[in-house]
């Protein structure tokens, strides 16, 4: 509820107010008179604004340039950073599940354009639109949706342009002459015809270094200079608050404010000047330089605190290998879901029997079951064989696999696995009837009969080799 | 009777150390090696057995070169007996961790990548080879070809890890891989075991050393790796009073 001279409005509405059909800008004695009882707050800009400022700062888990659109809204330019995140889908996922946990009701939209992700967010369904497919997404959602200023709208209606894919097909001189030059601005933007640089949200807190440029700077070479020389500036400043960077945005300032950023992840904390430029160095490829550079930043977006020691490359010996400095270089390179290192898991399945955990994790010292041998390649899904046996619960005396009958000369089995029960329903019926079998060539293989050979058990072929 | 030898002549051996040192001669830099205990193929190795610090290519004869599975336990078995951690380059989601466990290389310490493609694991082997105390890097390749083996066995040599390659054969690729610069090149392939009665016995594999720099090539039937990654002699053979044959040679060089 906000204050508008004498009058008293209705700022903004939350879902339940919005079912009863109160709207943001009624009076709240009409409101009032709607829905008795009605529990009114006065509204707090400052408060809102600092608010969105706050998951301004949050957003920038996602990427480094992160945008304020006051009142309500949030721009995040998420170029070169949604591969950390394991692409556009789950990156927008991600942040949709965090935001709903916390109780904050926000509408997505993924595009091209930030004008046209604005269009979607607020007059569209949101959701991803495919890149180049701006114009026709656009095209059906009202002129308003081009963030015109409540005139441009009322003059564009007046006339029956209503919709945004009127307005592509006029002439432009015509527009302009008529509503001047904002919309033609607005729709360009949008569309990307026009560029639309996002000045960056910084908290005050983080670690940051800076370098302007007395002439724009765009050869590569120079690039890796630049964060060598950022990251050796930043270095100090990590030590002196005991921090070690997490994460790592490099903001390239372009002559034409369009900003181009790089994130890097590290596996743990690190302050190693050395090791953060090469990290930055893997990724200075994806900046477009345009007309030049004039400015970097250098900013510890994620810190964690570090202990009072380094020189790690001075004395690594063979005893002591840099293990977090290959796997950063990884994580950089591949993502964070790629490198990994792998696990036990207590199950009789073999397709269960492995887990991820963090490259870098403490060693486990855990080991799987050493006593029965195991195949080296497995198949998933198991691929269907057809198998021949004399007897049942007898091993297969042959079995066909693409068209490849392999004539078996020894074999050991069956090892009977159930499955697990407690996992899924369906698999209280599952059956495996486990044989190691070794062709006339010495070619080992793991069959299976998926249930008792009376029962019509089919045979799959699960693991190739055998150790 | 042969005239005397003038000092001004130099020996041969002065020659060696001379080329030796313009990085001519065929002596590798790094002479560590790691003997696989078994004698016929380790006396066939230079420095009696694998050299470290260098690259090396498997393949897997037979019709399941496409997945190399011999080629993986092979692999592993080398990296079991080496110290530090390894590196393991993906090519798809099939190797299981338990066997590599079951041939001694536990599964702490190895990282994988998922580098599905030859130019992703290619650079990815680079990257880990460059850094001191890994015990190791294996790349899963479908190909290489000169100059990126070059690539690896400079980095190899540059920081002692030792690279093996596991050739994934796949349609269309040669039955054998192309010349390159790996130290040794090795053809593994199941073998029958020593059954009896319809069971299995332990898992012999075929050993084509089919390529060796400074070495003899050759052929050996060996008792697969055991928990702690050792290949033996077949006992059948070890009997023998001599030392184990070559099963057959093989030109190749």
């Amino acid at each position: 509820m906000a204050q508008d001279g004498a009058r008293r409005l209705l700022a903004g509405v939350d879902a339940a107010a919005r079912r009863l059909g109160l709207r943001p800008g009624m009076s709240a004695a009409h409101a009032g008179a709607l829905v008795p009882g009605l529990h009114l707050v006065p509204a707090d800009p400052e408060a809102d604004a600092a608010a969105l400022a706050r998951l301004g700062l949050w957003c920038q888990r996602y990427a480094p340039i992160v945008a304020l659109d006051p009142p309500d809204g949030l721009l995040i330019d998420i170029t070169g950073a949604a591969h950390l995140h394991g692409g556009e889908a789950p990156l927008l996922a991600d942040l949709s599940a965090r935001l709903e946990r916390t109780g904050i009701t926000a509408r997505l939209a993924l595009a091209d354009t930030p004008g046209c992700a604005w269009g979607l967010a607020r007059f569209g369904e949101g959701g991803i639109v495919p890149s180049g497919d701006a114009a026709r997404v656009l095209a059906p959602l009202p002129v308003a949706a081009l963030r015109l200023g409540f005139e441009a709208v009322r003059a564009l209606q007046d006339v029956g342009l209503t919709r945004i894919g009127q307005l592509g097909d006029k002439p432009r001189a015509a527009l302009r002459l008529r509503f001047g030059a904002e919309i033609l601005f607005r729709l360009d933007r949008a569309l990307g015809h026009a560029p639309e640089p996002l000045t960056a949200l910084a908290a005050p807190e983080t670690p940051r270094v800076a370098l302007r440029f007395a002439e724009p700077v765009g050869a590569r070479e120079s690039l890796e200079r630049v964060a060598a020389d950022l990251c050796v500036r930043l270095v100090p400043e990590l030590e002196r608050r005991g921090l070690g960077a997490r994460r790592l945005d490099l903001v390239f300032a372009r002559v034409d404010r369009l900003d181009q950023a790089i994130r890097i992840g590290t596996a743990g904390p690190s302050r190693d000047a050395r090791h953060l430029a090469r990290l930055l160095a893997e990724r200075l490829a994806l900046i477009d330089p345009g007309f030049g550079i004039e400015e970097a930043v250098l900013s510890a977006s994620r810190v964690e605190p570090l202990a009072e020691r380094q020189d790690s490359h001075l004395a690594a010996g063979p005893q002591a290998p840099d293990l977090a400095a290959l796997v950063d270089t990884l994580l950089v390179r591949l993502g964070a879901a790629r490198v990994y290192r792998l696990a036990p898991v207590e199950s009789d399945l073999p397709e269960r029997a492995v887990r991820r955990v963090p490259a870098l994790a403490a060693p486990l010292g855990a080991l799987w079951p050493t006593d029965l041998p195991r195949p080296a390649r497995l198949l998933a899904p198991p691929e269907p064989v057809m198998a021949m046996a004399e007897i049942p619960d007898a091993p297969p005396l042959f079995f066909v696999w693409r068209n490849t009958r392999h004539l078996i000369a020894r074999a050991d089995g069956p090892e009977r696995i159930l499955g697990e029960w407690w996992v899924a329903d369906a698999e209280a019926e599952l059956t495996r009837d486990y044989y190691r079998v070794e062709t006339e060539a010495g070619e080992r293989f793991w069959l299976f009969r998926d249930g008792p050979m009376e029962a019509q058990g089919r045979w799959w072929l699960h693991g190739l080799g055998e150790a | 009777m042969p005239p005397p030898r003038s000092p001004d002549v130099p020996t041969l051996a002065a020659l060696r150390r001379l080329t030796d040192r313009t990085g001519a001669g065929s002596e590798p830099a790094d002479t560590r090696t790691l003997p696989f205990g078994v004698p016929g193929l380790d006396a066939a190795l230079p420095g009696g057995g694998l050299g470290l610090g260098a690259l090396h290519q498997i393949h897997e004869g037979g019709p399941r070169g496409r997945y190399a599975a011999t080629a993986v336990l092979f692999a592993g078995g080398i990296l079991a007996r080496l110290d530090g951690p390894v590196l393991w380059c993906l090519h798809s989601r099939d190797l299981f961790a338990p066997a590599l466990a079951r041939v001694g290389l536990h599964p702490d310490r190895v990282v994988y990548c998922e580098t599905w493609r030859d130019a992703e694991v290619l650079p990815a082997m680079e990257e880990g080879l460059r850094h001191r105390g890994l015990a190791g890097v294996v790349g899963e390749l479908t190909r290489m070809t000169l100059t990126p083996s070059r690539r690896l066995q400079l980095a190899a040599e540059g920081s002692g890890v030792t690279a093996l390659v596991v050739h994934r054969l796949c349609a269309g690729s040669a039955e054998e891989p192309e010349p390159s610069a790996a130290r040794t090149r090795w053809r593994v392939a199941p073998a029958p075991s020593e059954g009896t009665n319809r069971r299995m016995g332990r898992p012999r594999w075929r050993l084509d050393l089919q390529r060796c720099r400074g070495g003899a090539p050759g052929a050996w039937i060996v008792e697969a790796c055991d928990a702690q990654g050792r290949l033996a002699v077949p006992a059948v053979l070890a009997d023998r009073p001599a030392a184990p044959e070559r099963v057959q040679h093989r030109a190749a060089g």
